[in-house]
């Protein structure tokens, strides 16, 4: 059960049972995902200004790592620089796929999930959310 | 009584995992070493192509293919040339919903249910749109059946098909097809069965349905993937138009018109599917070997030994208690399907989380999705046992969480 208690960690419950910026503001971009085999279904809302990311939310629903993690994003991504942003997102998909990682630290809360690596069938839950804001800021990218 | 253990051994996965627990079969069943040993001939000792080479090998080759071709029309109890190979069953259904769709007009009606795959009713919901054709939902009970009753009340003068599944994926609910069809074709209509879930479990008389169409998949029979097989009616069949024109499928070509072979290879163009035909054929007679009692009364066994001990545990919902195969479909309360799926993961249990390509149904049960477990031959009471303690951990695990109910 070793595995299993480290990939529902209580954060991660915590974040599914009582999801931070739940619900959409209507500021700011808005990138709608969905995870067809099962059912997860997330939209995330981020806005930029002055290159600062300056607050993320998120609506749907899916499985605890999938909803749990948007909520843990949307925590860490909130007054970050887009480049730093980026920076954590990039890290986060490494630790996700079980690479090695530089820095942990910037990832904050989002450590957590280190245990989905041990998991190859929940990686697409773990990072639809992420896939989905990494979106929002690519396209503020393209426009600059 | 089947001999398990021995059934087991004939299952060459097992000699890599003995410990897996498969539960997986609707999904695909496991392979047998015989049907794998079957393709293998073909590739070593006759590996060419058929119905083109003026030599022995390629007679040779011809020949077992043909053979499979009426083991598979033997064994639904059809005629040689009733039987076209497709890709798979999805293949075999669009297929006929394209061909047939010549007799088919603007109003006609197309009755199916909601217990459909996908591959079943996606193509009707396409055609209808684009012909301004109606697609009609026979009301299933509470229980989640189609009911004859119900059936008729759906009928009207412009009914013209009736799609619909032998037995359902989710629910494993046999539908009363024979007597539907009886009454479908008191309306003229034509009926298309989808027997992806059937043809593993039961025999199949497709004289005795009297059904005009039945398709079927070989990977959830115990053959190769690749490989499904369209039934159609004779009579019917000869009125249809191929879809693919190449190799193989015509017998005079001219500079502006083409002579179409008679069926069923009209509908089969270029280089089939050799191997996985000839490996069909040798699951075919596997089944047969074992026989549908003996297969019918395992999975009897199991799913009534399943189904009682998950009804025992508090914090699990059964959608089908009265199932009809060895298919359960479940979830655990408050926990979404994929959250459990990986506990059952971590045990080297297959299973099944999500709406199994049937989202009509995962819709009308109200739930994101199920967890669903399915029985075949080469289960044991061992693999439910195991199967069972894991539900029980999952109760327990989330239990320790105040997980969002709504969830």
């Amino acid at each position: 059960m070793n595995n299993m208690q480290n990939l529902y960690r209580q954060v991660i419950m915590d974040h599914y049972s009582h999801p931070r910026n739940k619900g959409l503001t209507g500021n700011g971009k808005q990138n709608h995902l969905r995870n067809p085999s099962c059912g997860d279904d997330i939209t995330v809302e981020a806005e930029i200004e002055n290159g600062i990311v300056k607050h993320v939310h998120h609506d749907g629903h899916g499985c605890s790592i999938c909803c749990s993690s948007a909520s843990v994003m949307s925590e860490i991504l909130t007054g970050k620089t887009v480049e730093e942003a980026k920076e954590i997102i990039k890290t986060y998909f490494q630790m996700i796929k079980g690479e090695n990682i530089e820095d942990e630290d910037i990832l904050e809360e989002a450590l957590v999930y280190q245990g989905v690596a041990q998991f190859p069938a929940r990686t697409k839950c773990a990072t639809i959310a992420w896939k989905a804001v990494e979106d929002l800021l690519g396209e503020k990218d393209e426009e600059e | 009584m089947l001999d398990i253990k021995n059934i087991r051994k004939m299952f060459p996965i097992y000699h890599k995992y003995p410990d897996l627990v498969y539960l997986d079969s609707g999904a695909t069943s496991l392979k047998p070493q015989c049907v794998l040993d079957k393709m293998n001939e073909y590739y070593t000792e006759y590996g060419v192509n058929i119905h083109r080479g003026v030599y022995r090998l390629s007679y040779q080759a011809t020949d077992e293919y043909d053979k499979a071709r009426q083991k598979v029309a033997d064994f639904i109890n059809a005629d040689f040339e009733e039987i076209v190979f497709t890709k798979n069953v999805t293949d075999a259904l669009n297929k006929i919903c394209q061909m047939y769709q010549k007799f088919l007009h603007k109003d006609d009606e197309i009755i199916t249910c909601e217990l459909e795959h996908h591959s079943s009713v996606l193509p009707w919901m396409i055609a209808t749109k684009e012909k301004d054709m109606k697609l009609v939902y026979i009301p299933l009970n509470d229980e989640g059946r189609v009911t004859i009753e119900n059936f008729k009340k759906t009928i009207t003068n412009n009914s013209k098909a009736l799609v619909i599944t032998y037995v359902s994926n989710v629910m494993g609910y046999i539908t009363p097809i024979e007597e539907m069809i009886k009454i479908a074709h008191e309306h003229n209509m034509i009926v298309i069965v989808d027997a992806a879930q059937a043809i593993q479990h039961l025999p199949i008389d497709v004289k005795k349905l009297d059904c005009d169409f039945l398709a079927f998949s070989s990977h959830k029979m115990m053959g190769p993937t690749g490989i499904g097989v369209l039934y159609g009616k004779k009579k019917i069949l000869k009125k249809l138009d191929p879809i693919d024109y190449g190799g193989d499928m015509n017998e005079e070509v001219d500079l502006y018109h083409v002579d179409v072979k008679d069926i069923p290879f009209r509908f089969e163009a270029g280089t089939p599917m050799i191997a996985e035909a000839i490996g069909l054929g040798r699951a075919i007679d596997f089944i047969k070997s074992i026989g549908f009692d003996a297969i019918m009364k395992h999975e009897q066994e199991l799913l009534h030994y399943a189904m009682d001990k998950l009804s025992q545990i508090k914090g699990v919902t059964i959608y089908n208690k009265t199932s009809d195969v060895g298919i359960i479909s479940f979830n655990v309360d408050g926990v979404h399907p994929h959250d459990a799926a990986s506990f059952f993961d971590e045990a080297n249990i297959c299973l099944r989380a999500g709406h199994h390509c049937a989202q009509l149904i995962t819709k009308w049960l109200h739930c994101i999705g199920t967890l669903r477990a399915t029985f075949y031959i080469y289960n044991t009471k061992e693999d439910v046992d195991k199967f069972i303690k894991v539900v029980k951990e999952v109760v327990e695990f989330f239990h320790q969480f105040e997980v969002n109910k709504n969830e």
